[in-house]
């Protein structure tokens, strides 16, 4: 037994302020400090030279890879090409109609997404039924005095943006539907429903590319030909609304039963128990599920390149092959990099913000 | 009469399915329809007879004996075969970096956990066909000529052509010694398996386990390698023309590939392995350390076991992706089943329909199989209440 007093132990020296924090999350153990300074070291090689040759070195504007040094970042290449690695081949004087479609789209996302701004159900009717009608005519012309512009002169940015929305719009109710028909009741319904979503999941998306490319062309009549636009639109579509339809059910199975058998006692038809009360709060339960499908949808929309599309990557890509800019792939394929990165991490943060709000509750 | 069958909801079900049903015969009958006159018109002639045809082009990376004049069937095996062999080895580098990557982001040291969230925010926000083309292109093709290889003790080379590895070559008595060491892996996974048993049961673990163990690997192929009078040599790769010989050759298609799937996926793996050790709840780590289990006890026989349950399906899931997303090699010519079947093979015979529905079928195999897999797994580790 201790018989003796124990002296009362000093205060720790450090409990707040800066250099408390640095002890407490830097170099709290033995091997903390060697991971700290390993780090600290490798980060103080890498970033240095990285700003020196992305910004101070660089070289910013240009005629061809000639005026560019060893030493910088040939920003010239992007900064030559940009109209065309937004618009594609448009014909120049028509590019103010993709920037209709541009700023359409900004406003619709921010109608919905920013919580303050009123009148979210008229944005919703406006960003998925009368924008994207506009757009399209606006876009592809051949309406209203406006000249027609073939899908064949789109590319760039616009294509990368087009097949995203689209994908997105048309993936989101058929997704619904299968979700819907995965659970129901009918033995016919279900099993179709279930084949098609497990076929969809289980192969590649380049298969489906190539399908849509090579094979629906023999599945319809001679006279019905599709563009190439079209035909990926309606592969990508095929495969992101199995995923979609996986993710509504997902929704869809964390609705307690009682809201349907409660829609049932009120005599409530299948029909008006959905989409009245089962399917908004389905839904709504799995937003961030939703977005992050569209954000698969949207880095897959430079699969396209495969099929002989030119998105943003691919554009970007072609001009990498100019014998006016070689060597300059690096700086290509890091301007694209940075403007998927943009769109991808701003839609993932979002999401990840919904979901902290739904917690909060 | 037909208004009371109507108002029935088992009657509109019944009605409802004929209808699907008809419609989706209809449908596919008018495709069927369309292709038949579509492939007569073309004069694309249908059937699998083409897979017994010769080929008639080379592929620049074959793990079974192949040459142009072997057929089409072939050309699907070698392909089905490159796609496995980097699945493979995505698999296996994408776990091992997602699960560093993962436990890196909940370290308590601030800058590691802090530059593994930037690893994971910044790879996968881009596509990966962009960092595909970005190893390729950027960095693989900007390497120095055979001639200027970067080497390592100048038995590892690394060049535009590839990176080159020395290759172990067995006589028939290292061929034993090999065997033996898998004889030895065997009975050393069977001891585990009845240690963990033995201590299932009794609450003792088996003596001397880990010597055991060791002795075993070690020891056996050591001592019949010596036994058989083996010899083993290796075949260190040498400049010879214009390029290397000899060793093992890995294609700079191969290796971009590699890299980009690896480095992808991780970046999903951590995530899935960050929630999974995040959802073991606190109590468990408190109880665990205030029995007086070290802090690498308490993750490996805590939470760990708890987290793998967790973790398990949607890691299963990303290599299901991993094994899809390997496709893309047909972009930088890696010749995978996509690239050299339902590419070249397709264009050289026109037969679309045929060369994709097999490709599909085998994704779709090794998706399906996967997944009933996972479900067992899950039904096998899932909590049983009382």
């Amino acid at each position: 037994m201790q018989k003796e007093m124990i002296e009362a132990r000093t205060p720790p020296i450090m409990t707040v302020g800066a250099l408390a924090w640095i002890k407490g999350n830097l170099f709290n153990t033995a091997t903390n400090c060697l991971v700290t300074l390993v780090i600290a070291y490798g980060l103080f090689a890498l970033i240095p030279p990285l700003i020196q040759w992305a910004f101070i070195e660089a070289v910013w504007t240009g005629e061809s890879s000639a005026d560019c040094t060893a030493d910088g970042a040939c920003w010239a290449f992007v900064n030559a090409r940009l109209d065309q690695f937004i618009y594609g081949f448009y014909p120049p004087e028509h590019t103010w109609r993709v920037d209709i479609f541009f700023v359409q789209l900004a406003v619709v996302l921010a109608w919905l997404m920013i919580p303050a701004i009123p009148g979210k159900k008229y944005g919703l009717v406006y960003g998925l039924v009368a924008m994207p009608i506009t757009s399209w005519i606006v876009l592809s012309g051949g309406m209203l005095g406006l000249t027609p512009v073939d899908t064949h002169d789109w590319g760039g940015l616009m294509v990368t943006l087009v097949l995203a929305m689209y994908g997105m719009l048309a993936s989101l109710p058929i997704g619904v539907l299968l979700a819907l028909g995965r659970r129901s009741e009918m033995p016919v319904v279900r099993t179709f429903c279930t084949v098609y979503i497990e076929l969809w999941r289980g192969v590649p998306l380049i298969t489906v590319l190539f399908m849509a490319s090579v094979m629906l062309p023999l599945f319809v009549p001679e006279e019905i030909v599709f563009d190439k636009l079209i035909r990926a639109m309606i592969g990508m579509v095929m495969f992101q609304s199995a995923y979609m339809a996986e993710v509504v059910r997902g929704g869809l199975q964390a609705i307690p039963k009682g809201q349907q058998e409660a829609c049932d006692s009120l005599g409530m038809g299948y029909w008006k128990s959905m989409l009245l009360v089962v399917l908004p709060q389905a839904v709504r339960m799995v937003i961030p599920g939703i977005v992050n499908t569209f954000i698969a949808l949207f880095k897959d929309t430079s699969l396209v390149l495969i099929i002989g599309l030119f998105d943003l990557l691919s554009i970007v890509q072609a001009g990498l092959n100019d014998p006016v800019w070689l060597g300059t792939s690096t700086e290509g394929y890091i301007f694209a990099a940075l403007v998927f990165w943009i769109f991808c991490f701003g839609m993932s943060r979002y999401s990840q913000s919904l979901e902290n709000k739904r917690q909060e509750h | 009469m037909l208004l009371r069958l109507w108002r029935d909801s088992a009657w509109r079900a019944v009605l409802f399915q004929v209808l699907l049903i008809s419609l989706v015969l209809l449908f596919g009958g008018w495709i069927v329809d369309n292709t038949l006159t579509n492939l007569e018109n073309r004069g694309i002639s249908t059937g699998f007879d083409f897979l017994s045809q010769s080929a008639g082009f080379g592929i620049i990376q074959s793990l079974i004996e192949y040459n142009e004049s072997l057929s089409f069937g072939h050309t699907f095996v070698v392909g089905l075969l490159n796609t496995l062999l980097v699945s493979a080895l995505g698999i296996v580098f994408a776990t091992l970096l997602g699960f560093g990557m993962g436990v890196a982001r909940l370290s308590s040291n601030w800058l590691l956990a802090k530059v593994a969230a930037v690893y994971v925010e910044v790879f996968r926000n881009i596509p990966l066909l962009l960092q595909i083309f970005f190893w390729y292109f950027a960095v693989l093709s900007v390497l120095p000529s055979p001639r200027q290889s970067l080497s390592l003790f100048d038995i590892f080379f690394l060049n535009i052509r590839g990176v080159f590895l020395p290759e172990p070559v067995f006589d028939a008595g290292g061929m034993i010694a090999v065997w033996a060491f898998v004889v030895a892996a065997v009975l050393t996974v069977g001891l585990v398996l009845l240690n963990k048993r033995q201590r299932k049961n009794t609450g003792r673990p088996l003596p001397f386990l880990k010597a055991t163990g060791a002795l075993l690997l070690i020891g056996l192929p050591v001592v019949t390698f010596w036994l058989a009078n083996g010899s083993l040599h290796w075949d260190v790769p040498h400049l010879k023309g214009f390029g290397f010989k000899g060793g093992i050759e890995l294609l700079p298609e191969l290796l971009a590939l590699w890299f980009a799937l690896t480095v992808y996926t991780a970046a999903f793996i951590a995530e899935v392995v960050r929630s999974g050790i995040e959802s073991v709840s606190k109590g468990q780590k408190e109880a665990a350390a205030a029995l007086g289990l070290r802090p690498g006890r308490v993750m490996n026989l805590v939470v760990i076991p708890q987290a793998m349950r967790v973790i398990i399906p949607p890691l299963t899931n990303q290599y299901l992706n991993l094994i899809k997303n390997s496709s893309l090699a047909t972009a930088i010519g890696y010749p995978d089943l996509v690239s050299v079947f339902a590419g070249t093979t397709l264009n050289q015979t026109g037969q679309a329909i045929e060369v994709i529905a097999m490709t599909m079928a085998v994704y779709l195999t090794i998706s399906l199989t996967v997944s009933m897999l996972m479900n067992m797994y899950n039904r096998w580790v899932a909590l049983v209440e009382r």
